[in-house]
């Protein structure tokens, strides 16, 4: 019976949510900000085991299952969602916290599903909260992105529908555990929970809607909805080798992308493909330490990409900017942002002593482990591609480069304090990682984080990396341009239909117009309106008055009948002589 | 009364000569420290000295004139979607 009690972590969100309006002033932000602390600090006190059973519909769905997988996304989500509403502290709209609240409450929900139907509830949940998210900015290019946004995600969920469906039909369990099985029906969940994760081609709605979305929505966005699918995929896909070819094309995609990207928020929203295609790669190899290495990257994941977000928000509310070409010059005046956003740009890029180093590297051992040569050497190109184009592209252009004459000054306290606290864990995390390493999923043999010949290793990537990016800062410079991506086929796919079907469909329309309209039933027409009477005017010579009367007379349709008779029998004679073999 | 002077160290050629020297004498430096310590190799192909140093320069590379290379076919104008 007390089991009974517990409160899924998604509650106390969606169910706060419905209260924001109706609170005043500060208080409102207070109150935000308690919420996920609070709901952190239930995921803590939260037994292992199924917790909250509800009986729908003849199914038994399992609303609470925690164990230490659930939890430590549990946690993670509901930190950062902390730090992320003490950074929202100045915003006021209600509308941006109550979708905000409600999409990281749906995230909940999802991590602590025990079964398929809550999972999907929840997925979809998720997408339609967050879509106010992007739509909240209220410009014509955020409400088209968030209108393409919502139905690649629909599409998706469609997918995993479909797949949940057959599986359930198929086994008849609800039960979301490793789909051992490898079916058609779970391919389709995959296909489904891979359209979240951002793996291409599906990925452009991410670098299509996350940097339309408002300062504050693109940094919740960055975290929640990838980092679910990692979740999803860690708990139902292990092992599953084709995952690490689809973790290798991210990694790599993400950085081409991000090389080529001049919107800073753009740059990060590539670099988020680009991280997840380390859990995922780390999902395929499917060892305890390759789990254990996804879940820490997503973990500290996160907070560093939320550390990223958070300056490169910074920058654009103080500006209203958030090009590269319109960047630059910016530790003059806002120094903590760029010191905070370097921090951020190191712990992505794995430098030793920040939270990078201790979670990347466990997938990368596992690949070793596994003897995976070529997914290790490319999750290596990648680590160096990651400093390139995080490391130093996003601080680079937008805090150094050239002066624009910029001198916004540093944002809100809260922005800051936020901005801090994450740094903080970012070091914090580097430095010590034991707490984090306590809480990982998977029973593993101790990993130890610091050894000389790693650390050294790792600087000679890194150093290296950074000098191939000043040796060839000429063919980096930036661009008013945008990349073309997958999203093209959707973005331009409806107009490319229109024009083939105008072209193409009109073109054989007029062909056949002019061969049977025009062509055919024409000279059909005078075949029998016109060769009667030359038949006639052929076979029976007479004078010109005469030929002219009867040419009078077979227009008007009016000829005597004898005359009638009489073509029609010489039609009739032509047409056996023509027959006669 | 006189204004309180910005900070602008990066500007100056001078600092920056000064940072490009630091970036080349540490990424000597990272390598030749592996001379003293021993690095641990992965495979059969990674042992020797400044395999880490010489993948990161060179992936790097090769991903830099990628990216400038698609960029010729992939960029356009930020307006190409309104058009």
């Amino acid at each position: 019976m007390i089991a009974n009690l517990y409160i899924p972590p998604a509650f106390i969100l969606i169910l706060g949510a419905l209260l924001v309006p109706l609170i005043p002033g500060k208080a409102k932000n207070i109150f935000i900000i308690a919420l996920p602390a609070l709901a952190f600090w239930l995921i803590s006190q939260l037994p292992h085991g199924e917790l909250l059973g509800v009986h729908f519909f003849g199914h038994d769905l399992s609303l609470l299952r925690v164990d230490k997988l659930s939890k430590i996304f549990g946690y993670v989500f509901t930190l950062n969602a902390t730090a992320v509403f003490i950074y929202a502290f100045y915003l006021k709209d209600s509308q941006q916290h109550m979708s905000a609240l409600g999409y990281i409450g749906g995230a909940l929900g999802v991590v602590f599903a025990g079964d398929l139907i809550t999972l999907y509830f929840y997925w979809e949940w998720m997408a339609v909260c967050s879509t106010f998210l992007i739509l909240a900015r209220r410009t014509p290019k955020a409400y088209g992105a968030g209108f393409r946004y919502v139905m690649l995600h629909l599409f998706g969920g469609l997918v995993l529908l479909a797949g949940i469906v057959m599986h359930i039909h198929g086994t008849g369990s609800i039960g979301f555990e490793a789909f051992t099985e490898r079916t058609l029906a779970s391919y389709l969940i995959l296909a489904g929970i891979l359209v979240n994760a951002a793996a291409p081609p599906f990925h452009a709605w991410l670098s299509d809607a996350y940097p339309e979305a408002t300062v504050t929505g693109g940094l919740i966005l960055s975290a929640y909805t990838t980092k679910t699918s990692v979740y999803t995929l860690i708990r139902g896909y292990a092992g599953y080798e084709i995952l690490i070819v689809v973790g290798c094309v991210m990694a790599l995609y993400g950085i081409i992308y991000a090389l080529l990207e001049n919107d800073m928020r753009r740059i990060l929203a590539y670099s988020i493909i680009n991280q997840v295609g380390f859990m995922v790669c780390g999902v395929g190899i499917g060892t305890a330490m390759s789990l254990n290495g996804a879940a820490a990257h997503a973990f500290c994941h996160i907070i560093y990409k939320s550390l990223l977000w958070m300056s490169a928000g910074s920058v654009l509310y103080m500006t209203g900017k958030s090009k590269c070409t319109e960047l630059g010059g910016l530790y003059k005046t806002m120094p903590l942002t760029m010191i905070f956003g370097t921090i951020g740009a190191l712990a992505i890029s794995s430098m030793p002593f920040t939270s990078g180093y201790t979670s990347k590297p466990l997938i990368i051992e596992a690949a070793v482990n596994q003897h995976l040569v070529w997914p290790w050497l490319i999750l290596e190109i990648a680590s160096a591609g990651v400093f390139l184009h995080a490391g130093i592209k996003f601080p680079y252009f937008v805090f150094f480069n050239v002066d624009r004459g910029l001198r916004p000054g540093e944002p809100h306290k809260t922005m800051l304090w936020s901005m801090g606290f994450m740094a903080f864990l970012c070091i914090f995390l580097g430095c010590y990682p034991a707490p984090l390493y306590a809480i990982l999923p998977f029973e593993m043999e101790p990993h130890v984080a610091y050894t000389l010949s790693g650390v050294l290793k790792q600087f000679q990537l890194l150093m290296l990396s950074a000098l191939a990016f000043f040796v060839f800062l000429k063919l980096l410079k930036r661009t008013d341009t945008i990349a073309i991506d997958t999203d093209i086929i959707w973005r331009k796919g409806g107009r490319w239909f229109y024009l083939c079907a105008d072209k193409g469909l009109n073109f054989v329309n007029s062909v056949f117009n002019e061969l049977l309209h025009k062509g055919a039933s024409t000279a059909l027409a005078r075949y029998f309106s016109e060769g009667p009477l030359r038949l006639t005017l052929a076979v029976l010579p007479a004078d010109d008055a005469k030929r002219a009367q009867i040419s009078r007379y077979f227009r008007a349709g009016i000829s005597p009948i004898g005359l009638s008779v009489a073509v029609a029998a010489l039609y009739l004679f032509g047409f056996i002589i023509l027959t006669l073999p | 009364m006189s204004q309180k002077k910005e900070f602008d160290w990066f500007d100056h050629d001078k600092n920056r000569k000064l940072l490009w020297k630091l970036l080349w004498g540490t990424c000597a430096l990272t390598v030749v420290a592996e001379v003293f310590v021993h690095v641990h190799p992965h495979f059969s192909f990674d042992g020797f000295l400044g395999f880490s140093a010489l993948l990161g320069f060179a992936s790097c590379s090769v991903l830099i004139l990628l990216a400038k290379l698609l960029g010729l076919v992939l960029k356009v104008g930020e307006d190409y979607y309104d058009r």
